[in-house]
């Protein structure tokens, strides 16, 4: 990887609420190469998403962002309005989860197309129609011309997810940013959306960060993992290499307590207790409380980043005590 | 050594109809949600029902405890028509027969203490002398690994876990022998998941429990289950033992089903890669099931003769029951 598309860099988001301060992202670092797949992953409460909507300032008024996310060399969180929304929709596009709340009911899918292509590209009318007819031809919608026309009340759960895709490629992004885009779909439909992604990122040279909670969504698909546990970074690094040789001892619980692991019928093994509160400044390590690994420096002091390999930094104290899941080698 | 016998089960909804419809005299439409299914669930046994949403499975599992009366067929509990059942031997029947809901939050009373969740479920079916209420609601805590203190506590102090938990415990309070339980893991995150499977396991093993296991997830199913039902549109497509099923799936959907499945797995990425989706289409319409066999629009070995008539679950010259006619051996 030469130099990155996209850099985060100590991004850090705090909501005010009524009962205080959430920090929802505490000093998330990571790099996104040009064509590369990114599986950002973690639990329920983890950050993951607050991190991708933070990208393209997409969080509302009571987040308080800091950090920077690097764009060919402008900072995303401090740039203009105006020139935020020509990089917005355009170079850097997003899918979010529910497509039927992200797409507008009240709106032909074809028309949604057309916003896009108005708003960033120069073509005249008949070239928009002929590229929204394209795209929902590569994103696999028969009778894409007729389909233009529909409402997204008119398509099922799988042709919506579709139909947003197709939004999103319509100003030929260098950047996807996924949101959970299938999550919400059965394993027959998130198996075909999955495909198209893959096939879109390769025949299109796109980079894509794609947010799950599903590893082996992550395994199947990405070419890099962070993982992510209260609003912290873990553990980054090529997904093979972090699948097989864990170095942070919260995604190494984590693979345990996939069922798999072990011969079917047997006890799975759990993460014991409750991820943290993420409404008061942890200290240490935010997985030390559940971590079977914890020494006492893990509870005062927060392990930062640190090389293992090239390309796969952990925060963690246990890092080497961790057992290797696979045989190096035999992968 | 069948507990639970099930024949020929049918369930239908009327769809909603719209004015032009009624005016016109059109007939009224039917939602086929579960269509001539015929299982048996053995004591002692994990029974896993899998498909995708809009499969029937819920109204299925909701049917066993005549939460919804089936149109057609027949249930059988240690014999005795269930769907005759009336008064006290109703009441009985419920006893046995227990749910365990998806939704940890919309299943337990707001208002009531898990201590009184739990009374009430002793209460109802008198299961032990009103004095041993306090001390046997204690046992059942400790059943589910909760601190005896959460009989105080109301169900928002607790996690989405220990809400599932609780549900457990409500269900176990009347000593049933067979639990369903409607994808009760669903709503948790996968750490918290696996103490809750693990729960269910060890039930198992102590209480002799026989289990429905309802699930989207064909992991868990694959991890949990002695024996597994495939449904399709409201049809079992095959059902059999569940390591055969999966090592050597016989039906074309539950081929795909299995290889649609993401997995942790050495070289998963270049096996993605290099492989096409597992199944073109989408699940057809309840209320438009398309004749014949309800997968041959999506099926990659359809004939014609497939969209002719259902096919029957039959053995086919297998090891277990199989709808699909191009299946033999």
């Amino acid at each position: 990887m030469n130099t990155p598309l996209l850099q985060v860099q100590d991004l850090r988001v705090t909501f005010t609420t009524g009962r205080g301060a959430v920090h929802a992202v505490d000093g998330v670092t990571f790099d996104v190469g040009a064509g590369e797949v990114l599986g950002l992953v973690g639990e329920s409460g983890s950050g993951k998403s607050v991190t991708l909507r933070a990208i393209p300032r997409l969080l509302h008024d009571n987040a308080a962002v800091s950090g920077r996310v690097l764009w060919h060399g402008q900072d995303l969180l401090t740039i203009p309005d105006e020139r935020l929304r020509a990089i917005r929709g355009g170079q850097v596009a997003m899918v979010f989860q529910e497509p039927m709340s992200a797409l507008n009911p009240v709106l032909p899918i074809g028309m949604q197309i057309d916003e896009v292509l108005v708003a960033h590209t120069d073509m005249d009318r008949a070239a928009r129609r002929r590229r929204a007819i394209e795209l929902l031809g590569l994103v696999g919608i028969a009778s894409a011309a007729t389909r233009l026309d529909q409402y997204p009340h008119e398509f099922s759960g799988g042709m919506r997810q579709r139909a947003m895709i197709a939004i999103s490629l319509a100003a030929q992004p260098a950047l996807l940013l996924a949101d959970e885009p299938t999550t919400a779909l059965d394993v027959t439909i998130q198996d075909q959306i999955l495909t198209l992604l893959l096939q879109l990122v390769s025949e299109l040279g796109m980079a894509m960060v794609l947010v799950t909670h599903d590893l082996g969504v992550v395994a199947e698909t990405c070419d890099r993992v962070a993982v992510m546990y209260a609003g912290r970074l873990c553990e980054t690094g090529p997904v093979e290499l972090v699948f097989n040789r864990p170095r942070h001892a919260y995604t190494d619980a984590l693979l345990r307590s996939m069922p798999g692991d072990g011969a079917a019928g047997a006890m799975l093994t759990p993460i014991p207790g409750q991820p943290p509160r993420i409404d008061s400044p942890v200290p240490g390590c935010a997985f030390a409380p559940r971590c079977s690994y914890a020494e006492p420096r893990c509870t005062t002091e927060r392990p930062v980043l640190t090389a293992y390999a090239p390309g796969h930094d952990s925060a963690c104290y246990a890092a080497t005590r961790l057992p290797a899941r696979v045989e190096e080698g035999a992968a | 050594m069948t507990l639970l016998a099930v024949e020929g089960v049918s369930k239908r909804f009327p769809a909603r109809r719209g004015l032009v419809d009624v005016l016109s005299g059109r007939p009224r439409q039917a939602v086929h949600a579960v269509e001539q299914v015929s299982l048996e669930v053995r004591r002692g046994e994990t029974l896993g029902i899998v498909g995708e949403s809009g499969c029937g499975k819920s109204t299925f599992a909701r049917c066993l405890v005549r939460l919804y009366e089936p149109d057609e067929g027949a249930i059988r509990f240690e014999g005795a028509d269930v769907l005759a059942l009336q008064g006290d031997a109703r009441r009985n029947f419920n006893r046995h027969v227990q749910m365990v809901f998806q939704d940890p939050y919309g299943s337990l009373n707001p208002r009531m203490t898990v201590g009184d969740t739990l009374a009430e479920a002793l209460s109802v079916h008198a299961v032990v002398a009103r004095a041993q209420v306090p001390a046997r609601v204690r046992e059942l805590l400790d059943l589910v690994h909760l601190p005896a203190d959460a009989a105080e506590r109301y169900p928002h102090e607790f996690s989405g876990g220990q809400r599932q938990r609780i549900g457990i415990a409500r269900a176990l309070a009347v000593e049933p022998s067979l639990i369903i339980a409607d994808e009760p893991v669903s709503a948790l995150d996968v750490s918290v998941q696996a103490s809750i499977v693990n729960l269910f396991l060890e039930l198992q093993a102590r209480l002799g429990l026989t289990l429905v296991f309802i699930t989207h997830d064909l992991r868990l199913v694959k991890h949990m289950t002695h024996r597994v039902a495939v449904m399709y549109l409201g049809r079992i497509v095959e059902v059999g033992p569940t390591a055969d099923l999966f090592a050597a799936p016989r039906h074309p959907y539950t081929q795909a089903l299995i290889r649609a499945v993401p997995h942790v797995k050495p070289a998963a990425r270049e096996a993605r890669r290099n492989r096409q989706a597992a199944v073109t289409g989408e699940l057809p319409s309840p209320l438009k099931p398309p004749p014949g066999c309800a997968f041959h629009p999506r099926c990659p070995i359809a004939q014609p003769a497939c969209a002719q008539a259902v096919p029957a679950l039959e053995d086919r010259g297998g090891a277990w029951p199989v709808a699909c006619i191009r299946v033999s051996g």
